[in-house]
């Protein structure tokens, strides 16, 4: 369950900073079969999370049209230093959390 | 529909007259990074998005986990990777004086588990195992490949020669008639490489995962409709030492992206 | 004469020596214009949907359907009164509709979002997105795929 994350290290209170995310996941559609013809069930991420400092700042659902590996990025700007809190929820209980640090000045 | 593939597989013979002999010449050797749309070359360029660092990420943490009999890791032997392992991958596949035959940086990693770690072999393609090659040959990543100048190496490297350049499959295509002969022209949509494996192991979005060159061979081979060797057969070992001395000045790229 | 896009896939896939093997299964399930509408219709209800303010950057013709970037952008301030509350990527011919729902806020300070994405076929892409007064904008492309995603059978 690797995940890397690109989150500014720094930032000038009010700045608008890019996050960046990316984690490890076969994002099994459940559209495709297998050679004898039996169906491969589903096994995506369906939701991701992001908190800062507890607060939900980015949201999204996840359908299998995301490509494996999924790759999000979003915004938000930054308020205070603290921590950012990543958690991807998926299909048979898939469940990982990542973090990152930031100093707001 | 056989009609057709014969009719587009004609079209293709009848565009490359005769084999040309040869390789490219070394300022005109272009990694397959140079033919890939903007997009593409965008997400190998960071590597916070590149796919393949998660698996150089898995690497890093076998690098250092005890294995085997002899609960050893790799970094018991060979200390901080991005030292030790700097340079490697560049002249591999190389010569093995035990075997006397050169082996791949995949099977070099399983002939050290076997020899010093006395674990059993990871299977070829497995995660594990190109988890580990990747954080190896990321180790490696801006240097020139010298892969094949092991003089011991010289009739190995001829019979992967002579591998590229042999027709093979339904389709009767030798690898030289479109890396060689028709780079840079298109096939089915998607532009035709010189095949320099600068950045195996590498995240292919056909595969949506992280493969070794030999997959990518037998990819290949399937894809004339030849019979592909077994991962881990002399002739995959061979092809890949031509291949990589083919690609001889040209930086290592581990993970690449490819579409 | 082949007359569908899959078999002519399928053909020149054949001969195509990039490697790939191109078991392509014609296959009934597959997203329709009536599945595509019923999708919007669930986010969005019967409000009217304007065209506007939304922005889809997605390359125009793919390497490779399995993962193609996308970014979806919204002018908008992002202030407290005035800002996106969601977006939504829809497709046309994918075996489904939804593609992915973004959920923001005014502290996200820009309406920004890119992630990669599946695409089965030459295909229209629609990226609506709802704000806070609760209209609806959005917008579509087209993007040319040349190897489809979704329908390789598994080696």
């Amino acid at each position: 369950m690797a995940a890397l994350i690109n989150v500014p290290a720094k930032a000038k209170r009010g700045d608008v900073i890019e996050i960046r995310t990316l984690t490890s996941h076969i994002m099994e559609t459940g559209f495709r079969h297998t050679a004898d013809g039996a169906l491969v069930p589903r096994d995506i991420i369906t939701s991701f999370t992001c908190r800062y400092n507890g607060t939900e700042v980015f949201r999204a659902d996840l359908f299998p049209a995301i490509a494996a590996n999924p790759y999000l990025s979003f915004f938000t700007v930054a308020k205070e230093s603290g921590k950012f809190e990543f958690e991807w929820i998926g299909d048979n209980g898939y469940s990982s959390t990542a973090s990152a640090s930031i100093t707001v000045e | 529909m056989i009609f057709w593939r014969a009719i587009a597989a004609a079209t293709l013979l009848a565009a490359a007259p005769a084999l040309l002999a040869g390789e490219i010449p070394p300022d005109a050797r272009r990694s397959g990074y140079s033919f890939m749309g903007p997009d593409t070359r965008a997400m190998q360029d960071d590597d916070t998005s590149n796919p393949g660092m998660l698996f150089v990420l898995d690497g890093e943490a076998l690098w250092a986990k005890k294995a085997g009999s002899a609960d050893k890791a790799c970094a018991d032997c060979h200390g901080d990777a991005t030292t030790s392992m700097k340079g490697i991958a560049a002249r591999y596949p190389a010569f093995d004086k035990a075997l006397a035959r050169p082996v791949t940086l995949d099977q070099r990693i399983n002939l050290c588990r076997a020899n010093h770690q006395q674990a059993p072999a990871l299977p070829y393609e497995s995660r594990d195992l190109l988890a580990l090659s990747a954080f190896v040959a990321h180790q490696s990543r801006g240097v020139a490949i010298t892969a094949g100048d092991d003089p011991e190496l010289k009739p190995f490297v001829a019979q992967g020669r002579d591998l590229f350049m042999r027709r093979e499959g339904q389709l009767n295509l030798a690898c030289t008639n479109c890396h060689d002969d028709n780079f840079d022209k298109r096939l089915a949509g998607a532009p035709i490489t010189q095949a320099q494996p600068t950045g195996y192991p590498l995240y292919r979005l056909e595969w949506q995962t992280l493969g070794s060159i030999e997959r990518r061979l037998r990819s290949c081979m399937t894809g004339v409709r030849a019979q592909a060797y077994d991962y881990g057969a002399p002739e995959l070992v061979a092809l890949e030492l031509y291949l990589m001395s083919r690609a001889r000045g040209l930086p290592m790229e581990t993970p690449a992206v490819r579409p | 004469m082949p007359t569908t896009r899959r078999q002519f896939l399928s053909i020149a896939g054949g001969a195509t020596v990039a490697g790939t093997i191109p078991i392509v299964t014609l296959r009934p399930l597959e997203a329709t214009p009536a599945m595509l509408s019923t999708a919007i219709r669930n986010v969005v209800g019967e409000a009217q949907i304007h065209t506007g303010k939304v922005k889809l950057d997605i390359p125009p013709l793919v390497e490779n359907g399995n993962t193609v970037p996308v970014t979806v952008s919204v002018a908008s301030p992002m202030t407290a009164t005035d800002y996106v509350k969601s977006i939504h990527v829809f497709n046309e011919k994918n075996p489904q509709p939804n593609i992915g729902n973004f959920y923001l806020n005014p502290s996200s300070g820009r309406a920004q979002v890119s992630t990669r994405m599946r695409l089965a076929d030459t295909q229209k892409v629609v990226a609506i997105a709802r704000m806070s007064d609760d209209t609806f904008w959005q917008v579509a492309a087209d993007i040319v795929v040349t190897l489809a995603a979704c329908t390789e059978e598994m080696n």
